[in-house]
């Protein structure tokens, strides 16, 4: 199979198959690391030891997450050497210093305090140990401040001049950090994480509410997590508008693609459906509906949308994967908005845990995060083609000079050693994830508005005359 | 007077990788001793000795990495095709090594996969890494700021002799932690295996050292060269004192001095290395000053590096102190 494929194609689909392996991994213990905090937090200020137990669970899947976002992250820290020496070398004087940073800053103050986190408890006591807590979820937080600013410098590259060995060398450090699309990605990404850990939080609670509608631990995840899906999925949206504006300015041929749009014109249709397809240069099977693409984007009905005729052939990034990766981030963006309103719905009413088909739906959503986020990069990224840096570089005229052999076979490594190893490690964590919170029961069974959070001694099951949820 | 930035940064890298040589090299040590281990509590034992630690130590050579993209792009855009099959090896490695902490307290079943996972990940992210410095110790061509090499020629008798020195080194350096962080039956096992590394790495330095003098002779006459000389000499008196503690040390069980006397052969070995290579960055074509980025970019790094390193030796040294003394046994996590 090697010999059909160049080096070039076998090299950027080995990048994007251990970048996406890898980006599943932050994009939950970012969000899983400010959770802890937290947690931590309520335990230490409520002196509730169920908010320590529920810290303990998922510190414990926190340590698994951790351990596979290092190892897969130093497979890409020398990725860009071994197989885009080209684009290292080029820009090198202004990426690698942003990457610095983030070891310097990030890093190494993780890894530092993670041991404290993980082991410390008892040698160092809760008030140290919260700090240690505190750090791991700062380093986390700049961790994404600067490979942000790295990735969205590829896309909107400014404050650059060019030497004679044809490098990118800076002018203005602060524009190159605070490039345009670099806050709007920033935000976008870390509520991404932030939604991503409260969904898989929400239906490991909902989980086990379905089994025992008392478990106190199981309530108060779920009861945070939905919080959070209230509040934060529809602030994601508005934050997912303003980054597609910001694309519109920036890079116009990936909205296009977004949009399935070929030709360029006034009061643009919104497609829901079709099938874009780049050499007969139309969407086929469109479900459209009129004018609406034009509003969302221009906010104007008769709104002027280019498409993607309008740029050379050359510089149009493919377009049906970016079309349909954008339709399953904004689908299960939706979704996540709707799960919130239903969750405050039933929490109004008095009833949040012990809806069923609730907390089905949110056990069904477990992993939409996950999808969401892997969706949304790979529209960004495919958008960004046929360039590493937007306009400036090519991605044909980025790889090292290797032969197709030699990526060939490390890719196939990649792939078995990845699927042994993070399929194992999304096993254990499955089997953690199937015992419940274990942090005591509430009182009465009849749940209550403020059930989750109503301090009570951790007693074995009581029946209680109200109970109408006995298994 | 101008500040030659990037001699700065050439010695600011030499010491990520000399941190990441020593820390991450005692953890690689103890997975290389583990199948040899007598029993599963001190296999559990000696890998709870690392586990709150290993992870920053891993970090160094992140430093050493993206650091040598940021302040020598050209070294890590040549370096890195040219080493393309040991460095991927290393990644491997170090991924089985790396979850291994976290996966094999999480299953009776697979634990042997994880055991092996553990030991083999730290074997061949160790012999990977000596290679990659013989390597580099014979030299990489480069033509027009890319590899112009074979795809082959990391792999000679030369780069398996530094291969297999660094896993000894690394297995030396393990030990004498274990003999400093441990008691009894696990340290009597540490005791007999950093006799039996330490006297390998005797052997193996100096044949290292012959061979390299023999096949590029261009390194001897920078030995014995001004200043360079200075090291030459007190070397072998600086080697001597070192052995003389280590040997003390294992005899008369004063448990922190092995383990000190190997950091110290570790540091005068890579200062031989660094002043064999000055003023190159990648041996015989590129310099520090080809393959320097521009003074924005070091300057600007060079910042953030003079005010978090210290903070980051801080910090690391703190989370040392919370886990000195001997590992006990009943505090495991797993």
């Amino acid at each position: 199979m090697i010999d059909l494929f160049s080096a070039i194609e076998l090299a950027r689909f080995q990048f994007a198959f251990t970048v996406s392996a890898h980006i599943i991994f932050p994009a939950f213990s970012i969000g899983l690391a400010s959770y802890l905090a937290v947690l931590e937090a309520l335990w230490l200020w409520k002196k509730d030891d169920a908010y320590f137990q529920v810290f303990e669970y998922w510190k414990t899947i926190f340590a698994i997450v951790f351990g596979m976002g290092v190892v897969s992250g130093i497979v890409m820290s020398y990725q860009f050497g071994t197989n885009w020496s080209v684009f290292s070398d080029k820009t090198g004087p202004i990426l690698g210093p942003l990457m610095g940073y983030e070891v310097l800053s990030a890093f190494f103050l993780e890894a530092g305090f993670l041991g404290v986190m993980l082991f410390g408890l008892n040698r160092v006591g809760p008030r140290l140990h919260f700090f240690a807590t505190l750090m791991v979820a700062a380093g986390t937080l700049m961790s994404a401040f600067w490979i942000l600013s790295v990735n969205s410098w590829m896309h909107t590259p400014v404050g650059y001049g060019v030497n004679e060995a044809g490098q990118f060398v800076p002018r203005d450090w602060w524009a190159i950090i605070f490039n345009p699309s670099f806050p709007y990605r920033l935000v976008h990404m870390v509520l991404a994480a932030y939604l991503t850990t409260a969904f898989v939080v929400g239906g490991v609670g909902a989980w086990h509410l379905l089994r025992d509608t008392r478990d106190r631990g199981a309530r108060i995840m779920f009861s945070m997590a939905m919080w959070m899906a209230l509040l934060v999925a529809p602030l994601q949206i508005v934050a997912g508008d303003l980054h597609g504006l910001n694309t519109l300015e920036h890079q116009p041929a990936k909205v296009a693609a977004m949009e399935g749009h070929y030709e360029t014109r006034e009061g643009a249709p919104l497609y829901l459906f079709g099938l874009p397809d780049d050499e007969a240069e139309k969407t086929r099977y469109g479900v459209k509906i009129p004018k609406l693409g034009s509003m969302i984007l221009t906010h104007e009905w008769d709104g002027k949308i280019k498409g993607l005729k309008a740029f050379p052939e050359d510089e149009r990034p493919p377009s049906a994967l970016i079309f349909w990766t954008f339709r399953i981030m904004v689908a299960i963006g939706l979704a996540m908005v709707a799960l919130g309103l239903w969750s405050a719905w039933s929490r109004w009413r008095g009833r949040l845990y012990d809806s069923p088909w609730l907390l089905r739906a949110a056990a069904l959503m477990t992993p939409s995060g996950f999808a969401a986020v892997l969706a949304g990069w790979i529209t960004t990224e495919v958008g960004r083609q046929p360039w590493t840096v937007y306009g400036l570089l090519r991605t044909s005229e980025s790889a090292s000079p290797l032969d197709a052999p030699a990526v060939g076979i490390s890719l196939l490594v990649f792939i078995g050693v990845y699927f042994l190893v993070f399929g194992s490690g999304t096993f254990y964590i499955l089997r953690l994830m199937l015992k419940p919170p274990q942090a005591g029961r509430t009182e009465i069974g009849w749940p209550t508005r403020t059930a989750g959070i109503t301090p009570g001694p951790a007693v074995g099951r009581r029946e209680s005359e109200g109970d109408r949820h006995e298994h | 007077m101008s500040i030659d930035l990037p001699l700065i940064w050439a010695g600011l890298i030499a010491f990520a990788v000399l941190a990441y040589v020593v820390l991450d090299g005692f953890d690689l040590g103890i997975g290389i001793l583990f199948p040899f281990l007598d029993s599963k509590a001190d296999r559990d034992l000696a890998m709870n000795s690392v586990a709150p630690v290993w992870d920053g130590n891993e970090t160094w050579l992140v430093l050493g990495g993206g650091g040598l993209m940021a302040v020598f792009p050209l070294a890590y855009a040549t370096l890195l095709p040219a080493l393309y099959a040991p460095i991927i090896a290393m990644l491997l490695g170090l991924i089985f090594r790396g979850v291994s902490f976290e996966f094999r307290g999480k299953t009776e079943r697979g634990r042997w996969l994880w055991d092996f996972g553990f030991a083999g990940g730290s074997m061949v992210a160790a012999l990977a890494q000596g290679i990659t410095l013989g390597a580099l110790v014979q030299g990489i061509e480069v033509d027009n700021r890319a590899y112009a090499g074979g795809w082959w020629d990391w792999l000679t008798p030369f780069t398996l002799l530094t291969g297999l020195s660094v896993l000894v080194g690394y297995a030396l350096l393990g030990a004498t932690w274990l003999f400093m962080k441990t008691e009894n039956g696990l340290a009597r096992q540490a005791r007999a295996a950093a006799w039996l590394t330490g006297g390998a790495l005797l052997v193996l330095m100096g044949a290292v050292t012959l061979s390299s003098a023999f096949l590029f002779p261009h390194y001897v006459e920078r030995w014995f060269s001004w200043p360079a000389l200075l090291f030459t000499l007190f070397m072998p008196v600086l080697l001597l004192a070192c052995i003389a503690v280590f040997v003390r040390g294992l005899v008369r069980g004063h448990d922190s001095h092995p383990f000190l006397a190997t950091i110290g052969v570790f540091v005068l070995g890579f200062l031989g290395i660094a002043i064999s290579f000055y003023p190159w960055m990648v041996p015989p074509h590129v310099t520090i000053e080809q393959a320097a980025a521009p003074d924005s970019s070091l300057a600007f790094l060079l910042v953030g590096a003079l005010i978090l390193i210290p903070l980051i030796l801080a910090y690391t040294g703190y989370a040392y102190w919370v886990f000195r003394g001997k590992v006990d046994p009943d505090e495991g996590y797993h």
